[in-house]
């Protein structure tokens, strides 16, 4: 047996849709939902939403074999849609960054605050897209939209 | 010291508040001239929002606005809502809804008192450094703020933007064989309340003392929290209904949001200070005295000590959801029918952060024709403007980076929601 089945495996979205491109990890987790009777390797994975609270955050990733954290990030690359694939230990240098978002705390600070508790899946992998909207509204911009299908077949790839 | 005639200095982002926003103080010489609180209002956009929705749709639709307080958002829709429509919900469905209530107090009340404010007490620059430090301590904050969450999430059906809440009451209410486990996590997470506030109470905390007429709700019998006649500190009694006549919301040049002020009487503070100072005499017996016995008074007017008044109330949140709980026996109906009629109707209930207001009208078909919501933090502004306003100018001999932390932390007493009213958050202290 695959040791990896023996774990819970998590996808957490995080964002707030009525902030534009902060929508973009509660909607690939929608679409993972979408897609979960018909993709097999969805079938044991726990598909959840979060605001990025960092208490919250940390609790339903706590226990965890593979947390797949999706979220829109606010970068100097000025390159909507930009996807970025980040594993725990690089997400340290975060630690220290503000966030674009509402969130208050940041997802590295996050981190580190799990790892400070002893509260960390085994694996993260973050999925992050550049947003360049999160002004008060509905909807992605085109180039944020654009990178949904692909995010979702990559977290497939990953609990897979 | 690092005094000097001309110098500016500029935050990027003013940690561990709920969001982002922007705080400017301009000093000329030993003179505070100017402090501004620059805010953009999300609530705006959700009443442009709201217009031409029907009015079944605001709990859920508000609830969106904030992830620390969607339930508060829910409480003052409904409550407008029903107040429009001329609805009252069985006692069962409000003790629920109470119940509820107090889950969204324990999470956060919890989540500022250890993750946010308590490191500025112990001089921890976050809550990442006292984990480190004091994991035990970082641990049991945690513990009693998941009670909350439990309580959200099993009447809420999730614990972000709970979707069981309905105008006219729950879409589905528990039984009380499914409230038994909760019960069993809140008298664990109530002994862990009590040891939160003999902790805080051992905190060194600055002399500082404000007069800002104070405003709440008050529920003569019990602590107020989702219903209630709002009181302020200097006399004045008046239902939610007339809340716009008696708050008046300015534009000022700095900022894209509203200040509110009591009409005729000036700025005005509410949050868990204001609403101990106008309801101490209705706390739990339990939590009354753990009050005393951490030297609480009969009022509040020193903000930095507003984590103990978070503290008790936590304390009473757990304490009032447990009496709720045993006394529970699940309501004939989980709701009752709202139909529409072409009114106005207003709600106050107390989020974490003091009252939040909010005021719809229907028409006929029951499609929202206008709708206002006044959150706490923005009704606090100039209280928050006034005390950085004194407090900076009893500290002028601190060197940039210790006087910016202070403003932070007097900032943090008032525990802005900034999720609530603004968008990016930056303090710049500019001295000339």
């Amino acid at each position: 047996m695959n040791p990896r089945d023996t774990g819970r495996r998590v996808v957490i979205g995080v964002g707030n849709d009525y902030r534009r491109d902060d929508g973009f990890g509660p909607l690939v987790v929608a679409g993972l939902v979408d897609r979960k009777a018909s993709d097999q390797r969805l079938a044991a994975v726990d598909l959840r939403v979060s605001d990025g609270e960092p208490t919250r955050l940390i609790d339903m990733w706590t226990g965890a074999d593979l947390a797949v954290v999706v979220d829109a990030v606010l970068d100097d690359s000025h390159h909507a849609g930009n996807r970025h694939e980040l594993v725990l230990e690089s997400l340290d240098a975060l630690a220290a960054e503000g966030s674009a978002s509402s969130h208050g705390i940041s997802l590295g600070s996050t981190v580190a605050l799990g790892r400070a508790l002893g509260r960390l899946p085994r694996r993260l992998v973050v999925l992050a897209v550049s947003g360049s909207e999160f002004g008060f509204g509905q909807g992605l911009t085109p180039q944020v939209a654009a990178a949904v299908p692909p995010v979702i077949e990559r977290a497939c790839e990953l609990v897979g | 010291m690092t005094h000097r005639s001309d110098r500016t200095l500029d935050v990027r982002a003013l940690a561990r508040v709920e969001g982002e926003g922007a705080m400017h103080v301009r000093v000329r010489g030993d003179t505070v001239e100017d402090v501004r609180l620059d805010i953009y209002e999300p609530p705006r956009f959700f009443e442009a929002l709201l217009r031409g929705r029907r009015h079944t749709e605001p709990p859920d639709i508000t609830a969106r606005i904030c992830g620390i307080c969607p339930v508060a958002y829910q409480m003052s829709a409904c409550a407008a809502i029903e107040d429009a429509c001329a609805v009252t919900v069985d006692p069962g469905v409000a003790d629920l809804r109470r119940l509820i209530y107090c889950g969204e107090w324990i999470e956060s009340h919890t989540l500022h008192i250890y993750l946010l404010h308590a490191p500025d007490f112990l001089g921890y620059p976050s809550a990442l450094e006292l984990a480190k430090d004091r994991r035990d301590v970082v641990e049991r904050g945690l513990a009693v703020k998941k009670a909350g969450n439990d309580i959200v999430e099993v009447l809420g059906g999730r614990a972000i933007h709970p979707v069981n809440v309905r105008v006219g009451g729950f879409y589905r209410t528990p039984s009380r064989r499914e409230l038994a486990p909760l019960r069993e996590k809140l008298r664990i997470a109530l002994d862990q309340a009590l040891e939160t506030v003999q902790w805080v109470a051992g905190f060194d905390f600055p002399d500082f003392r404000h007069e800002h007429e104070m405003l709440a709700l008050v529920t003569p019998g019990q602590y107020a929290i989702e219903s209630g006649s709002i009181a302020t500190t200097a006399g004045l009694t008046f239902p939610a209904q007339r809340f716009e006549d008696h708050i008046i919301e300015e534009q000022v040049p700095h900022s894209t949001a509203l200040h509110a002020r009591l009409a005729r009487r000036g700025r005005y503070a509410v949050g868990p200070a204001a609403r101990y100072t106008l309801n101490r005499q209705w706390l739990s017996p339990l939590a009354l005295e753990a009050a005393d016995a951490a030297g609480l008074g009969i009022d509040c007017r020193n903000p930095y000590r507003s984590i103990l008044v978070r503290a008790v109330e936590t304390v009473y949140a757990l304490d009032e959801a447990v009496r709720l709980i045993d006394r529970y026996e699940p309501p004939a109906r989980p709701f009752v029918d709202v139909p529409p009629r072409e009114a106005v109707g207003y709600g106050a209930t107390e989020a974490p952060r003091g009252i939040l207001f909010h005021r719809y009208g229907l028409d006929a078909d029951g499609l929202i024709t206008s709708a206002r919501i006044v959150p706490p933090t923005s009704q606090n502004q100039a209280s928050i403007e006034d005390d950085l306003r004194r407090f900076v100018a009893a500290r002028l001999d601190l060197d940039d980076e210790h006087l910016t932390w202070q403003c932070e932390q007097a900032i943090r007493n008032y525990d802005p929601c900034i999720s609530c009213s603004t968008h990016f958050l930056q303090l710049e202290v500019e001295r000339r």
